[in-house]
Order: C-alpha cells, then sequence, then structure tokens
C-alpha cells in the first residue's frame, strides 16, 4: 500500500464540511470528535471515484430499469403506435383489455395456475427433496446434483427438450404410455390446448423444484440442531418438529423461494416461446405483451397496458418482500 | 454459508459405507426413491442425447423409445455448421463476458458504498437495486427497444448505427437488470467482513478505490466466483433480450439462435435435439466443474451471508 500518494489534499474535510457519511448518526456528524469511527475524510478524489463508480449502475439501472418501466405505464394510457404521435385517450386499453380482448382472461389464468402450480406442486416438493437429502446418507451427493441440474439449462432449452419428449405421433411419453402405434389414440400433448399448459408447467416444475431444493438444503443446514434436540426431547414427533420448529425457523430461506416462486410463475416466457410463440393455449401475459409490440400490429399503447396489469401483480410481492426485509434491517 | 451443501457428502458416504448391512429398510426406501427421482430429472436430457444420435427416419418409424439401429453424431455437425452455431457462440461470450465482469464490478463497489463507506441513502439505493431486479423484464420491453432505436452509435461501434441490434445494447440491459441481484448477495456477503484491515488501511490514508480494490475485494473472492458462475449461466439463457433487442440473426447469442434452427427445419425435432445439446453442454460443463460456485451462488442470496 502506498498511503500517502493516494490522499489528496485535504480541502473540504473540515470538522463542519459536508461529509458524505450517511450512516452516522446526526449528533455524530455534529461533533465529529466523539464519532470520529464512523466519519470517514472523503477527499475530493474519493468522492470523485465514488461520484463515477457508484453513478453509473445507479444511472442505468434507474434509466433503463426503473425509467422504462415508469415509460411503460405513461404509454399505457396512449394509443401509441410506435410511429404516428401518440394520443393520450385515458384508460380505453384497460377498458378494451378487460371487456374485448380475450387472449387477456386467458394469460391471467394461466399466469395464476403457473404460480398455483409452482407455489402447491413444484416447491414443496423442492423441500420434500432437500428434507430428504439433508439427513446423512450416501449418495446424497448424486441426488443432488441430478436434481439441481435442470436449473443450469435454459427455459428455452427445456422449451425444445419439451417437444420431443410429448410429440405426439412418436414422442417418447406417447410410447411409453403405449398410445401410438396401430390402433390408439395418442395424446397430442402439445398441439391440444387444453392439455399442453399441463406439460409446460411439469417442465418449469422439474426445474423449479431444483432451485427450491438447493435453497432449502442450504437454509436446514443453518438450522441450529440443539433447537431440534430440544423438541425431540420434549416429545415431538419428528413431523411436528420439522412444521413448529424447523420450518418457522428457515423464515429468510421461506421468503426468499416464495418471492421467487412469484417472480418465475410472473416472468415465465422462454418455454411457451419455443415451443409454439405462446399460443394455442400458451398464452401468457408476458407473451401477449411482447406479440403486441414487435408482432406485426405494433399496438405498444395497449401492451404496455397489458405490463402494468403484469407490473402490478409483481408490485405487490415486492412491496411486501421489501416489508420484510424492511422490518429484519430495523430490528 | 452454503459451501457446505457441496462439502459435506463424500464425508457422509465415506463413513457410510463401514456399516452397510446395518442400513435399515426405511433406508432402502429412501435410496429406491430418490434413484427413482433422480433418474426422473436426468431422463429428459438423456432422452434428448439419446435421439439427437439418431436419423430421423429411424425415430419417425419405431418412435423415440425404441432400441437404436444407427447411431451418429451427424446432426451435431449439421446443427453446427449449418446454422453457424461457432458465430452464435462466439456472440454468447461477446455479450456474457463484458456484462458479467462490468456487472460483477459494478454490484461489488455499490455493495462497498452502501456497507463500508456508508453513503447517504443507502438503504434506499440497495431497495432500488434490489426491487429493480425483481420487475418483470417484460415491462421495461417497449421503452427500452424504442430507446434503443433512437440512441446513436458511431459504425465503428455498431453498423446499425444505433443501439437497438448492437452487442452495446444487450450488454447495457443486462448490466441495468442483473446488478441488483449482485449487489443484494455482495451487500449481504459485505456486512460479513471483518472492518479492521480496512479500518487500519483508513489510519494509514488509504483512499475509497484502495479500500475498495486493494483490501475490501480480495476477500470477497468467494462471493465473486459463485456470483460470476451464476450470471454467467444466466446471461447464457437468456433468450428475450436478444430477441427483442437485436434483428440481425447473425448477431444473436446462441441460446436465441437455437430459435432458428426451429424456424428452418421445423420437422426435424432430432436436429433440434442437437442444438439443445450443444447449447446446453456449456452449461451443464460449467455446472459439473463449478457446482460448488453455482450453489453458494444462490444460497448467498438466500441465507444472508
Amino acid at each position: 500500500m502506498r498511503p500517502k500518494a493516494d490522499l489528496e489534499p485535504a480541502v473540504d474535510t473540515g470538522p463542519t464540511g459536508p461529509v458524505a457519511t450517511a450512516a452516522a448518526p446526526t449528533q455524530g456528524r455534529r461533533r465529529p470528535r466523539a464519532g470520529r469511527r464512523r466519519i470517514r475524510r472523503l477527499t475530493t478524489r474519493d468522492r470523485l471515484v465514488i461520484g463515477v463508480l457508484l453513478g453509473l449502475p445507479l444511472l442505468l439501472t434507474l434509466v433503463l430499469v426503473w425509467a422504462t418501466t415508469l415509460a411503460s405505464v405513461g404509454l399505457s394510457f396512449t394509443n401509441w403506435d410506435g410511429i404516428g404521435s401518440a394520443k393520450f385517450i385515458g384508460v380505453d386499453n384497460y377498458k378494451e383489455l378487460f371487456t374485448n380482448y380475450p387472449p387477456f382472461a386467458t394469460a391471467i389464468w394461466h399466469n395464476l395456475l403457473w404460480l398455483g402450480f409452482l407455489a402447491l406442486v413444484a416447491t414443496p416438493l423442492g423441500l420434500l427433496f432437500a428434507v430428504l437429502l439433508d439427513r446423512q446418507i450416501r449418495f446424497s451427493r448424486f441426488y443432488q446434483s441430478a436434481i439441481y441440474l435442470p436449473v443450469v439449462l435454459s427455459l428455452a432449452v427445456i422449451g425444445f427438450i419439451s417437444q420431443l419428449l410429448f410429440a405426439r405421433d412418436d414422442g417418447i411419453v406417447n410410447t411409453v404410455l403405449g398410445t401410438t402405434g396401430q390402433g390408439g389414440h395418442p395424446v397430442d400433448w402439445i398441439g391440444d390446448p387444453h392439455i399442453n399448459i399441463w406439460v409446460v408447467l411439469v417442465m418449469a416444475g422439474w426445474r423449479h423444484a431444483g432451485y427450491v431444493m438447493v435453497l432449502y438444503l442450504a437454509g436446514l443446514k443453518g438450522v441450529d440442531p440443539s433447537l431440534k434436540e430440544a423438541a425431540a426431547i420434549d416429545g415431538a414427533s419428528a413431523r411436528q418438529t420439522f412444521f413448529r420448529v424447523v420450518f418457522p425457523v428457515m423464515r429468510p430461506v421461506n421468503i426468499i423461494v416464495g418471492v421467487i416462486t412469484v417472480i418465475e410463475a410472473l416472468r415465465a416466457f422462454d418455454i411457451v416461446y419455443a415451443i409454439n410463440g405462446g399460443t394455442n393455449g400458451l398464452e401468457l401475459l408476458s407473451v401477449l405483451i411482447t406479440d403486441n409490440i414487435i408482432g406485426e400490429a405494433s399496438r405498444i399503447g395497449f401492451g404496455s397496458a397489458i405490463a402494468v396489469v403484469l407490473l402490478l401483480i409483481s408490485v405487490g410481492c415486492i412491496i411486501a418482500y421489501c416489508m420484510t426485509e424492511l422490518r429484519e434491517e430495523k430490528s | 454459508m452454503s459451501a457446505i451443501t457441496a462439502g459435506r457428502a463424500p464425508k457422509v458416504s465415506g463413513a457410510g459405507a463401514s456399516d452397510r448391512p446395518s442400513v435399515p429398510p426405511r433406508r432402502l426406501g429412501l435410496h429406491v426413491f430418490l434413484s427413482a427421482v433422480s433418474l426422473l430429472w436426468l431422463a429428459p436430457l438423456l432422452l434428448a442425447v439419446y435421439a439427437s444420435l439418431r436419423p430421423y427416419q429411424e425415430t419417425a418409424k419405431y418412435g423415440y423409445f425404441s432400441w437404436p439401429r444407427h447411431l451418429s453424431f451427424d446432426y451435431y455437425r449439421e446443427a453446427f455448421t449449418q446454422s453457424g452455431m461457432a458465430q452464435h457462440f462466439l456472440n454468447t461470450l461477446i455479450i456474457a463476458v463484458p456484462a458479467v465482469l462490468l456487472t460483477l464490478f459494478f454490484a461489488s463497489f455499490v455493495a462497498f458504498c452502501i456497507t463500508r463507506v456508508r453513503i447517504r441513502g443507502g438503504f434506499l439505493i440497495l431497495i432500488l437495486f434490489t426491487a429493480g431486479n425483481l420487475l418483470p423484464p417484460q415491462v421495461m420491453v417497449t421503452p427500452v427497444y424504442e430507446l434503443f432505436t433512437r440512441v446513436p452509435l458511431p459504425y465503428w461501434m455498431s453498423d446499425s448505427l444505433t443501439m437497438y441490434d448492437s452487442y452495446w445494447g444487450v450488454i447495457a440491459i443486462h448490466v441495468a437488470f442483473q446488478t441488483g441481484f449482485c449487489v443484494f448477495v455482495m451487500t449481504n456477503f459485505m456486512k460479513a467482513l471483518p472492518e479492521e484491515l480496512r479500518e487500519a488501511a483508513i489510519m494509514d490514508g488509504a483512499s475509497v478505490w484502495t479500500q475498495f480494490w486493494r483490501i475490501t475485494l480480495p476477500l470477497c473472492r468467494p462471493a465473486l466466483a459463485a456470483l460470476a458462475t451464476l450470471e454467467f449461466a444466466w446471461i447464457y439463457n437468456d433468450f428475450l433480450w436478444a430477441l427483442v433487442l437485436m434483428s440481425s440473426g447473425d448477431k444473436m447469442p446462441v441460446t436465441s439462435a437455437l430459435n432458428n434452427l426451429k424456424g428452418q427445419y421445423f420437422q426435424d425435432y432430432n436436429l433440434l435435439a442437437a442444438g439443445s445439446v450443444l447449447v446446453a453442454l456449456p452449461t451443464v460443463i460449467l455446472f459439473f466443474i463449478l457446482q460448488r460456485h453455482f450453489i453458494a451462488g444462490l444460497t448467498l442470496g438466500a441465507t444472508k451471508g
């Protein structure tokens, strides 16, 4: 280290100077001697470094994530088609969305179905795997790797693989079920709009369970073993110990898993888009948005209204999440 | 902090070997169940590999679930050459490598400012990044698209002359979006780091940059390795952004380019399987080599350092 070389002349670091150390308590800032440990005297160069290296990512996120999200909200009240000028039309887009756009209801239903399936089937399955693998058994590592492997695959690849597995005439699933060949009635897993959403859900759940398993394995390792012992001494059964003691203690992990489940369900896009572009029974909110925007119709205002509905659902979850985080930060 | 997950298993299997005869029947049932699950979880991938090795005529006639009569790597050759996959792999690297490096660098510095320098409004910044990462990307798609078509770039940066249909745009959106998750993880990680070393450096008059680059960052190596692995896989696997923000097929990263393979050879699922396996291969290999980091990356965010 070359301590002196990096030190610029301390111009503005006087006791009353605008010290950029936020976390210092107010009275500490007034009386620099008392709160000395907290006070960092920042040189001009330090401020420049912070300004640029904090400013850049902040700017990038504010412009590309937050401003664009707000822009979507704004556009949803216009009839913009991407070329001409945008005209404010109030809530007409929303009116049409709810009354005169059949795919919307289907898409909402599919997204909710997705959420329900992940939350009620895939997530508990992941938890079950984690609990089983957390006991010290042989081959645990092999089992973990096998179950976790789908998580590293892209959802698009999973979509393509699904087509192979569930193809009507020569797919593996139909062959195993014995419905192919003469006289059989092969199920059209991908082509039948009443069935294909379930196929996609199974494949999405296949991946999600591995994800959840990894998170819960880490969570279970973090549970203090003396808690379990205490519960056992008090005469609790294994089941009671898990549901009354272990599971509640894993609250931070439960929150993360909950957030991930919701987010995955709302973001779902790749699998269905890879399979058939999100049509014919595989409509999702995300697909409707992309269709209205980069599709031939180019109804940007209308597509944005769908985006806002998706946003509102997510924001509800995000706020709930941030509140919990905030409470933890305070305590 | 999670790396334990991977570390404990082998020791157990070693110890279990000696008392193997006394394995109770319930354990046996457990193993049967877990083996069945593992097989079920591996099956789709294994079957995709199997299908990709067989000619279409054969699987069309006998079904995918049949004994092989003819095995070859022909589809791999076809998928690799006819779709120009080498170029698409290169495109993926052009996008993913700078995006991962920038994301990690920025996220570490932001986390450093929040946890160490304790800048004013640090918590608000943390929320801004974390919550931003939770927003659905589809909400941003239109404005980002419209914005990028209006941002001019000189010819040497992009032959499209705009951010749209250029690597820069895709890199920028990945950095903007992924920094959120990394800030969250790095903040949790840095909170748990010892302060003494840095305080000593401050006494010696080290600048903020020195404190960050020479003192804090080297301590973050485990977290950075974990995040680098995870982020590379995520950006590699991205499908949406390149699809929306690029129009020239030859600039597409490999995951999005897979869609072209489907368009060209709509019927031939075996070719598609070969393409899928080729695209999945790098992440699967990465997973086997760096499994510990993958899992650490995911769980660092979840278990608060």
